[in-house]
């Protein structure tokens, strides 16, 4: 009786969701493709016009100026003072994570503390910080702090006999020898820590007596940081100002200085809201549970709310971390040499621009990567696995 | 009594800590009011106000900048006194004058402030403008909402013309006077609103782009975002001040402001892009669902009913976007040589008259505090837009 629906015509070509779908990818493609084309076009077009390289070649000429600091003299390659600028990102960029994560992590726990005094400063240092732009505080600890109030070295500070203050840079005691036994010894240390905290550990998951995990992996620390100290002839310094310069101790640049401080209190005032909202983010139950075990607050905070906060944290922590590497490039307003201060002086100099900024950019693109990989990997660690 | 033993004593330890604490807070209180009131020396602010407010602006079209001011204060006045309240809870008038005080208290400290280093006549005169214009919003907005209601007109007509009367305004200002002659605090101003308004269709159109299933398009927007997320936004405002003119036609390589709200519109659509795609998740499987039960295409479904969520969503994360964005125009100083203020705070220092003598002080406060009241004002209304609206309750 009914006849079957016959079988649908042919969909139109314009009308083929997968012909579209198609189509309108290619002319996206295209028109990316025709603006990259045209810049493309009128930067040779430019280039030829005023014969300007484009390829990486400055990188072989003599660089022309000299890096603080450093003993790299003024006929060493481009490539070794863009190497240079790297590697001083780094070192600013690394401590001051560290420092940031410390400083903003104890804000942060500050702003939930029930003490009134403590919780409305940690409040302030919060608000005032975040409200204002990084390079303005980095030119107030640039031009106000460092080069106007630090003292000349004639009469420069010296809290506790243990550090010089002056305008030319602060010095703090250090060890003398070279860096890579320092940085030898401590990684025996930590991985003779590790493992005195993983066997106690185990003790106590089979005994049921305390741990002391943290305290014996400390003093096994200490002990082999100073024994193996000792043992291979080294000691450490004080700095002291001798004929207008300092002299032992380990000198910090004034830029140098100025950069890292602003960058950690900076970065700082930011965890500090991220710890404070992962720490409330934490299950009240986990709190209530740690009191009824009748833990101490301390031990509350550091074993029960912050590992979890942290889990929680880890994200928005990365972000930060990234964000205070690349702020690091604002060292070159304060001639801090850092790889972006590099890029400009050797531009200044002659070497073409657009290589040398986009050799930047890579490099700054590289190091963001690897940071975010790392990120992810912590994250993946202390993700939550879920059952 | 209670409240002191609980909240300052409760054990040694925190009797310490409050101890040492207020030591700290009394000490720092006290250079800060001493730096104020005593030792500070604001000659040098009172001396060149109008070259950190408008830089080097013509002086004869200034009613122009004072005229856009009052024109805003009126719309934005407008455009937030008509919009719903919450209807369960009618506050008493002692807490709607309290919450007045907290919304507007620090914008009008900064006003008087402003005022007084100007001295003279005229810049009262302005003042009163202004908040003739905000009461006059006010009013609008009250009658608006009552015409509204009877009249049934659409919404969207309102928020056109709230939106289009300051950007003629500005254009307005831009027709009459030369760009490159604006400077200090307008154009960190100027730069920021541009950048955020040219960014945002931008970055709406590249968070479709990195959720969309079409893989060309998905890999073309992934790799925009993350580029430039990856970049440090100093070295782009470099890139731009020594490079921009290769990739344009010699002939169209342009001035530094315009280089820098080029550099910030590009850097700023990534980071609206990621905000809008977070938005974009937040909004249920079942809104989309629902939207192709009904027959809806997917464009239909995107623009009418999952885009409109998200946005809605995302305010309060494109608030704080933007204050970062205005804080950065700072940069543009630094890497382009635009005369924004705090390029300009800098520069009074080594006047003749200042040269030497540590004024740097006085000078980058003012910076700071211009800064610090924009900022502060607009996360705090952020956070109440964010409680209005009630994202993360529904």
């Amino acid at each position: 009786m009914s006849s079957l629906p016959s079988a649908p015509a042919r969909v139109p070509l314009w009308r083929d969701v997968r012909v579209l779908r198609w189509a309108f990818q290619l002319v996206v493609l295209a028109v990316v493709l025709a603006l990259l084309y045209w810049l493309y076009g009128n930067y040779q077009a430019n280039v030829a016009k005023s014969s300007i390289p484009t390829n990486l070649r400055f990188l072989d000429n003599p660089a022309n100026f000299t890096i603080p600091g450093n003993d790299l003299d003024q006929s060493a390659p481009v490539r070794d003072a863009f190497y240079q600028g790297f590697l001083n990102t780094l070192q600013v960029a690394i401590v001051g994570i560290v420092f940031a994560t410390i400083l903003g992590t104890l804000v942060g726990i500050a702003r939930l503390s029930q003490n009134f005094i403590l919780r409305t400063i940690a409040a302030a240092y919060v608000e005032v910080i975040r409200n204002i732009p990084l390079l303005l505080l980095l030119t107030f600890m640039n031009l106000a702090v460092v080069l106007q109030t630090f003292p000349r070295i004639e009469d420069a500070w010296l809290p506790l006999d243990l550090f010089v203050i002056s305008n030319r840079g602060i010095a703090i005691p250090w060890f003398t020898g070279s860096a890579l036994v320092l940085l030898g010894i401590v990684l025996v240390g930590i991985v003779a820590a590790w493992i005195v905290t993983k066997i106690r550990n185990r003790i106590s998951d089979s005994t049921g007596k305390p741990a002391w995990a943290g305290t014996y992996g400390l003093l096994v620390f200490v002990v082999i940081m100073v024994a193996g100290w000792i043992a291979t002839g080294n000691t450490f310094t004080l700095p002291f100002v001798d004929d207008r310069a300092t002299a032992g101790g380990f000198r910090l640049d004034p830029s140098f200085f100025a950069l890292l401080v602003t960058l950690v209190v900076y970065t700082s005032s930011h965890i500090a809201e991220i710890v404070r909202g992962s720490i409330m983010a934490v299950p009240r139950g986990q709190g209530e549970a740690a009191d009824a075990l009748a833990l101490k607050p301390s031990a509350k905070m550091r074993l029960i709310i912050l590992p979890q906060a942290f889990r929680i944290a880890m994200p928005a922590l990365g972000n930060q971390y990234l964000n205070l590497i690349k702020n690091s490039s604002l060292g070159a307003t304060i001639s801090y040499f850092e790889l972006t201060q590099i890029a400009q002086i050797t531009v200044g100099n002659g070497s073409p621009a657009v290589p040398a900024f986009t050799l930047t950019l890579l490099v700054y693109l590289g190091i963001s990567l690897i940071t975010s990989l790392i990120v992810n990997y912590f994250n993946r660690r202390l993700a939550l696995v879920e059952r | 009594m209670t409240w002191i033993r609980r909240n300052l004593f409760r054990s040694v330890w925190d009797g310490i800590l409050s101890i040492v604490f207020g030591a700290i807070a009394v000490y720092v209180l006290w250079t800060l009011f001493e730096f104020v009131f005593i030792t500070g020396r604001w000659e040098i602010i009172e001396v060149n106000l109008l070259l950190l407010l408008v830089g080097r602006f013509p002086e004869d079209q200034l009613w122009l900048v004072g005229t856009s001011i009052v024109a805003l204060a009126f719309w934005i006045s407008a455009a937030s006194s008509g919009s719903p309240k919450s209807l369960d809870s009618q506050p008493s008038l002692s807490a709607r004058i309290l919450d007045s005080v907290q919304r507007f208290g620090l914008l009008s400290a900064l006003g008087v402030l402003l005022i007084l280093l100007a001295g003279g006549i005229t810049p009262l005169y302005w003042g009163l403008a202004i908040i003739g214009g905000i009461l006059a919003g006010l009013g609008l907005g009250k009658t608006r909402r009552s015409i509204a209601a009877r009249a049934k007109i659409p919404n969207l007509l309102w928020h056109a013309a709230i939106i289009a009367v300051p950007i003629t305004f500005i254009a307005l200002t831009l027709s009459l006077s030369t760009l490159d002659s604006w400077g200090g605090f307008l154009i960190n101003f100027y730069i920021a609103i541009i950048s955020i308004v040219l960014s945002f269709p931008l970055g709406v159109l590249l968070a479709l782009g990195r959720r969309s299933t079409l893989p060309i398009v998905r890999v073309l927007a992934t790799t925009y975002i993350e580029l430039i997320r990856g970049a440090p936004l100093f070295v782009l405002l470099l890139l731009a001040g020594v490079a921009l003119e290769f990739f344009v036609p010699t002939e169209l390589a342009p001035g530094p402001i315009f280089r820098a709200v080029t550099v910030f519109t590009l850097f700023t659509a990534a980071y609206v892009a990621e905000i809008v795609r977070g938005g974009l998740q937040s909004v249920t499987q079942g809104q989309t669902e629902a939207g192709k039960a009904l027959g809806l295409g997917t464009s239909k479904i995107t623009f009418l009913i999952t885009l409109p969520q998200a946005l809605r969503n995302v305010i309060p994360a494109q608030i704080g976007q933007f204050i970062s964005l205005f804080k950065d125009t700072t940069l543009a100083g630094a890497a382009l040589s635009v005369l924004e203020v705090l390029n300009v705070g800098t520069a009074i220092t080594k006047q003749d008259d200042f040269l030497g003598q540590g004024y740097i002080y006085e000078s980058l406060a003012f910076v700071g505090l211009l800064f610090w009241v924009g900022s502060y004002v607009m996360s705090r209304e952020s956070q109440r837009l964010e409680k209005r609206l009630g994202v993360g309750q529904r």
